[in-house]
């Protein structure tokens, strides 16, 4: 919504998250966005909310979004929000924006975050950054700063959208961190209801398939193990993902090694894949080619193992080692398995 | 069915660099593309097409030299074509754009389908699909496509991936949807088609033609304004290469990732 005057302008106040469930469970970067949101909220002091749209909510999802920092909840359970349906989603978001008039509402970059999240900002006529690594907050203006790469990562772009209110952003998992949960920390609960009119049935999900081989999706993930195609073949991947397993990462590939059919699509890494931003990403058999790079060089630490001590991921990683990958994965596994 | 794919002319992802003195973006030699994930979304149409009869029209927001990538659209089998080139353009971001590609697809009048490429490579939003369902009131949409699987009463049946797997969902036509790479494998342009295309005529809309408020439009109308550019944080660390035999740098590795607690 535009905003032309000061008195618009100050109906607006608080930080809301959009807190995504799982299976029941929060999802870890809504988590990290209530702790990017308590930091915002302690610079321009004003309260958070977790909004919450499920087909069961519970005791314990309320206690956690309190212990993580939401100031209040707003809840919305309804059997029709079992499956991600955007349209009945993006309805009764813009009804309670309009209901509580918010300053901010942050949202993961997750596939709910990126599909349902435009669909709201252009229904408020809004502005939307998708991506984002780092937030700030003007205190005097209560503009948020919204810092995004651009150009695969070239570039960083510093954002503000403080005409139209409210200012959104989907943030990128894993970047902001969680606060510290502090049981027993208690606020306010609102109970919304889905109204009717939101059930538009333009859309109708009629099943989801978690297969149990990308339910290591990126996510929040710390340790990336990922493959390309100096790894060969499907046994190649088969020892990354024992090795991954084994110290609590997740696999990913390269484009090369997808197109072989080695790894599936949904964990490609690059820019026709995913862009990961992992505490650790170690590239096995990866050359490095610039599509690559783009999807991973944000990574805090980059180890690389390739038989070529020129390949371009060399250049970028923080450890680079000069030898056969799989040796080295197999040195890594022994020395990990405890001696019978 | 009467479908319309969007489609972006983008600096290639090799050719994009950085000044090092300026770090500003160096556009001088930069080579133009068609977004990558919108060749995709082109083949499904096309398939559509194949399938169930209708047209295709590409549909491209941009300068008057995105024609080159909109011939190359049309010379993979696309029936008809429309750029849309405004001087209030310019400088939109996804809110503006979304709104000129709906009110064109609503010139264009009766369309079924709108596809478009899962992202563009160079801003990364995402947005513009979603945003352009959202403009159309209420047309559905399917983001992450990676299957279509049929038409059945008068609704859609697609594969989406979503966080962790995928899910089925039916929508009711007309829709919008972003495919990504695991939908189809693009086919290549035959010589003949190249010899079409050079003299398909091309629709050029400006706003007029569009019936679109240039206030909503351009750099001023955009919710979202870019205030500063900087370098990504370099990397302060350089390279340590690790040379010895496997066994020793898997030690050494080890080593390094215990003392952050890594593992």
């Amino acid at each position: 919504m535009y905003i032309s005057n000061f008195q618009e302008r100050r109906k607006y106040n608080g930080i809301w998250v959009l807190c995504e469930l799982r299976e029941g469970q929060i999802v870890s970067v809504s988590l990290e966005l209530l702790g990017a949101a308590a930091e915002l909220a302690a610079k321009r002091p004003q309260a958070v909310t977790a909004i919450v749209l499920c087909d069961k909510f519970n005791d314990g999802i309320l206690q956690a979004l309190w212990a993580c920092g939401a100031d209040r909840v707003i809840a919305v359970e309804d059997s029709s929000l079992k499956y991600f349906n955007d349209e009945d989603q993006a309805a009764v978001l813009k009804r309670l924006i309009e209901k509580y008039s918010p300053e901010i509402l942050l949202a993961g970059a997750t596939a709910v975050g990126r599909s349902l999240i435009p669909r709201v900002a252009v229904m408020c006529h809004c502005g939307l950054t998708a991506d984002c690594t780092r937030l700030d907050i003007e205190n005097e203006t209560g503009a948020l700063l919204q810092t995004r790469p651009a150009f695969g990562g070239n570039l960083m772009a510093t954002i503000r959208s403080d005409s139209f209110l409210p200012q959104i952003a989907t943030v990128r998992p894993g970047v902001m961190n969680a606060v510290e949960p502090q049981t027993g920390r208690v606020g306010i609960l609102i109970k919304e209801k889905m109204l009717l009119s939101e059930h538009m049935g333009l859309k109708k999900v009629i099943g989801e398939l978690r297969s149990e081989g990308l339910s290591n999706y990126f996510g929040s993930a710390s340790f990336i193990v990922a493959g390309g195609r100096g790894m060969k073949g499907p046994e190649g991947f088969k020892l990354l993902e024992r090795f991954a397993s084994k110290i609590g990462g997740v696999l990913g590939a390269t484009r090369a090694a997808v197109d072989a059919g080695w790894a599936p699509y949904g964990i490609q890494i690059g820019q026709t894949g995913k862009t990961v931003q992992p505490r650790i990403y170690l590239a096995c058999g990866i050359s490095g080619q610039v599509q690559h790079l783009v999807g991973m060089q944000s990574s805090d630490m980059i180890i690389a193992i390739n038989h070529d001590r020129e390949a371009p991921i060399m250049s970028i990683a923080d450890i680079a080692i000069v030898g056969d990958v799989f040796s080295v994965i197999s040195s890594l596994l022994d020395a990990l398995t405890p001696v019978a | 069915m009467k479908i319309v794919v969007c489609i972006k002319q983008v600096p290639g992802v090799s050719s994009v660099k950085i000044d090092p003195e300026t770090k500003r973006l160096i556009r001088d030699g930069v080579i133009s593309v068609i977004n990558p994930f919108d060749y995709y979304a082109l083949e499904e149409a096309l398939r559509l097409r194949e399938l169930h009869g209708g047209s295709v029209t590409v549909l491209s927001m941009g300068p008057q030299k995105a024609e080159q990538s909109i011939r190359e659209a049309l010379a993979f089998g696309a029936d008809n074509a429309v750029l849309l080139c405004d001087k209030h353009f310019a400088g939109s971001d996804t809110w503006g754009t979304s709104y000129v590609l709906a009110l064109a697809v609503r010139k264009i009048g009766d369309v079924d389908l709108v596809l478009c490429g899962k992202q563009a490579i160079d801003g990364d939003t995402a947005q513009v699909g979603p945003g352009i369902a959202a403009h159309m009131k209420d047309w559905p949409h399917a983001a992450g496509v990676s299957a279509i699987n049929g038409i059945e009463d008068h609704m859609l049946s697609v594969n989406r991936m979503i966080d962790g797997g995928y899910d089925e969902c039916l929508l009711t036509l007309p829709a919008v949807l972003s495919v990504i790479k695991e939908i189809n494998e693009p086919r290549v342009a035959r010589l003949k088609g190249w010899l079409k295309a050079e003299h398909s005529l091309i629709d050029i809309w400006d706003a007029d033609q569009i019936g679109a408020d240039v206030n909503l439009l351009g750099l001023n109308g955009s919710p979202t304004r870019v205030v500063k550019t900087t370098p990504p944080k370099s990397r302060d660390r350089k390279t340590t290469f690790f040379d010895g035999s496997e066994a020793e740098s898997a030690g050494k590795l080890l080593y390094e990732l215990r003392i952050i607690s890594a593992i």
